[in-house]
């Protein structure tokens, strides 16, 4: 239980994808205007990551492994995310057709996220068991979410700065990432 | 060669990747630490986004419109998958630095979208050229960010074991924040507002 603990909240706070590991960047910069977008493209980024670390991990154990051909690693994990996007888009627009539009156009986007094909790689590198992967793709995800909630509040106030006209725009939304990154730097000492 | 020479230029500084169309952000800032990292990493896009476009160029009057996406990926995947077999074997070292974001070359942006962009509408001649100006151009930005993240964070320079230089002060004291990720946001911020200041790269 322990080690689950310190995988999750190793993954939230202290090697946060966007900020640390450098995964899922081009939705951060690029979604996080707007706090309702950025909470809406983080929860589909979790919940997909959730389901498709369960997925890979069990189709790398019982036959990647068995068969010896894990070098198709990265072919299978990538179709499986793309099939898993797809099926849950077509299950939530028969289901609720409301949380649909509300995702709009971030759901299919997630296929190419990378924080989504990171985290089923990292749980093949570290080996971590399903509930291991389990703890990674939430606590991943999660800390995703957070930080693209606090990006996007930071940049709501940003546009209405006075920011130099060469900094306007991304290098400032940079600079801002790299404050954010340090402020979670002291979290570091924690496990 | 008119065409071939505009479609590589183009690339390397008008539509750069990195600075004007800000895509590929994940494995420029993860692996600048140091100029060997950049340079194996570059030589992977350089791989796959030659193979990829070259293929996909060939076979897109047979690729039907309604699953192109899927097909590219797959494409793209099975690129990946050589490269990364490529360096497994023959640069162990390089490998094992550069961890899960080789893989992650299959969702890098810059690739997908030439696939989408130019090589599905482009001869493959045009699509080699387009190929080979925006992984140029990637492999530019990336050498100019991990060179300056490098020397600042370490106080030296050296790629691949060859030494060039050690900086008098920061060869003892380096800034090591530029080696964190967090210099990573730094020194690609500036930069980029150096070159909208100069007026090299306009968005």
């Amino acid at each position: 239980m322990n080690e689950l603990i310190a995988i999750f909240l190793g993954l939230v706070l202290i090697n946060n994808f966007a900020l640390v590991r450098f995964l899922g960047l081009c939705p951060f910069f690029g979604v996080s205007t707007k706090l309702s977008n950025a909470v809406s493209m983080g929860v589909a980024v979790t919940f997909v990551m959730s389901l498709a670390s369960i997925v890979t991990w069990v189709i790398r154990h019982y036959i990647l492994i068995p068969f010896n051909i894990e070098y198709m690693n990265i072919i299978i994990n990538i179709l499986v995310i793309a099939t898993l996007v797809q099926i849950i888009e077509l299950f939530i627009k028969k289901t609720n057709i409301t949380l649909y539009f509300a995702f709009g156009i971030y759901l299919p986007l997630i296929t190419v996220n990378c924080a989504v094909l990171g985290v089923t790689l990292i749980n093949a590198t570290e080996n971590y068991s399903l509930l291991g992967s389990v703890a990674a793709a939430l606590g991943g995800g999660l800390g995703f979410t957070l930080v693209l909630a606090m990006m996007s509040g930071i940049r709501e106030k940003l546009e209405l700065a006075n920011t130099p006209k060469v900094m306007k725009g991304v290098p400032v939304a940079f600079l801002t990432a790299m404050l954010l990154g340090l402020a979670f730097l002291g979290f570091g000492g924690m496990i | 060669m008119g065409k071939f020479g505009k479609e590589f230029v183009k690339g390397l500084i008008i539509t750069n990747p990195v600075f004007v169309l800000v895509l590929g952000l994940c494995p420029t800032l993860a692996i600048s630490t140091s100029v060997g990292n950049a340079l194996g990493m570059s030589l992977g896009v350089v791989i796959v986004l030659l193979g990829s476009n070259a293929i996909i160029s060939a076979i897109r009057k047979f690729i039907p419109n309604i699953v192109r996406i899927p097909i590219f990926i797959v494409i793209i995947a099975t690129m990946v998958t050589i490269v990364n077999l490529i360096f497994h074997a023959n640069f162990p070292d390089l490998y094992e630095s550069l961890g899960i974001y080789l893989p992650l070359i299959v969702v890098n942006c810059i690739v997908l979208g030439r696939a989408e962009a130019f090589a599905s509408k482009n001869p493959i001649v045009h699509a080699i050229a387009d190929a080979l100006g925006m992984a140029v151009g990637f492999m530019l930005a990336l050498l100019m960010i991990s060179s300056i993240r490098q020397t600042l964070g370490t106080g030296s320079l050296s790629v691949f074991g060859f030494h060039f230089f050690t900086l008098p002060v920061l060869g003892k004291h380096p800034i090591t924040i530029f080696i964190l990720p967090y210099g990573a946001f730094l020194v690609i911020a500036l930069l980029m507002a150096l070159f909208r200041r100069t007026g090299v790269m306009k968005k």
